[in-house]
């Protein structure tokens, strides 16, 4: 089997959510993979981890979510910088595997980093996370005047 | 490592019959010793409740449905797959089927598949 995992062409019916991965098109250009749509394969070959962020808003709230399977809580940092969060950590490699084991690894270990410009204005203070199934939770206020708001009409 | 967990290549399995359902395949760790296989996936967004695993003609059926299908308001970026896992192991016929446990910590499938007491490697001593 090959370290690459194997996208069959049902996959690429995903191709509009990709559209939306700019960093990944910027990354592509750079390096000039041309394999849109194909997850996380530039990633493999070029041998770092990227754990996937989905980001959400509400009225109040910036939600953003990173998959990373597996990991204790006390080894991600989170940090926020103006409007640039950043998720960064590291997975270490738990099982021993010793001599005349076969062992076949697909999973990535070491370190990763990963950074987001959040499209509006968060307060610093009251950040939450939350790391649960393997998915890091971060709920971010939004700032007051990033805040949806209502102007009454006075009709007289 | 000659018989060996290996990967079957279903991605996709027919529900209700007709309607074709899309998986993600987890990535997985296969660890092979003296006892038996150990065997990690990753499937993040999978709480306990949503994990099946199934032996069945000599496959092993991991299935993994994510909990985190709602979204906290809507949606800006995204670059994770909204979809449930599944893989599909072909099993060695030394494992003891019977005898296989499954755990879920933090996103990560971990199954321990031990080997029958009969096809473990025994010396066997030399007698006058």
């Amino acid at each position: 089997m090959s370290l690459i995992r194997f996208q069959p062409t049902e996959l690429s019916t995903w191709s509009p959510f990709e559209r939306l991965s700019t960093l990944r098109d910027e990354m592509n250009r750079l390096f000039d993979l041309s394999a849109p749509g194909f997850g996380d394969r530039e990633d493999r070959l070029l041998g770092v981890w990227s754990p996937p962020l989905d980001v959400f808003q509400d009225k109040g709230h910036v939600f953003v979510k990173a998959e990373l399977p597996g990991m204790k809580k006390e080894d991600i940092r989170i940090s926020l910088h103006e409007n640039t969060l950043t998720i960064s950590g590291e997975r270490k490699q738990e099982q021993e595997v010793k001599e005349g084991d076969g062992y076949r690894s697909e999973r990535f270990f070491g370190r990763f980093h990963r950074s987001v410009t959040l499209p509006l204005a968060v307060q610093t203070s009251d950040v939450k996370a939350q790391y649960k199934d393997g998915i890091l939770a971060i709920t971010l206020p939004k700032a007051e005047e990033a805040k949806p708001r209502q102007i009454e009409v006075q009709v007289s | 490592m000659s018989t060996t967990l290996t990967q079957s290549n279903q991605r996709t399995g027919a529900a209700n019959g007709t309607q074709r359902v899309t998986y993600v395949t987890p990535v997985a760790n296969i660890l092979e010793t003296s006892d038996g296989y150990l065997l990690e996936a990753e499937m993040p967004g999978v709480a306990k409740d949503g994990i099946e695993v199934t032996v069945e003609n000599g496959e092993l059926v991991i299935v993994g449905r994510r909990a985190d299908k709602d979204m906290p308001g809507t949606l800006l970026y995204r670059e994770s797959r909204p979809l449930d896992y599944r893989r599909v192991f072909d099993l060695d016929p030394s494992i003891d089927t019977g005898r296989i446990t499954a755990k879920m910590e933090q996103g990560i499938l971990k199954l321990t598949l031990p080997k029958a007491e009969e096809v473990k490697p025994r010396r066997i001593e030399v007698t006058d």
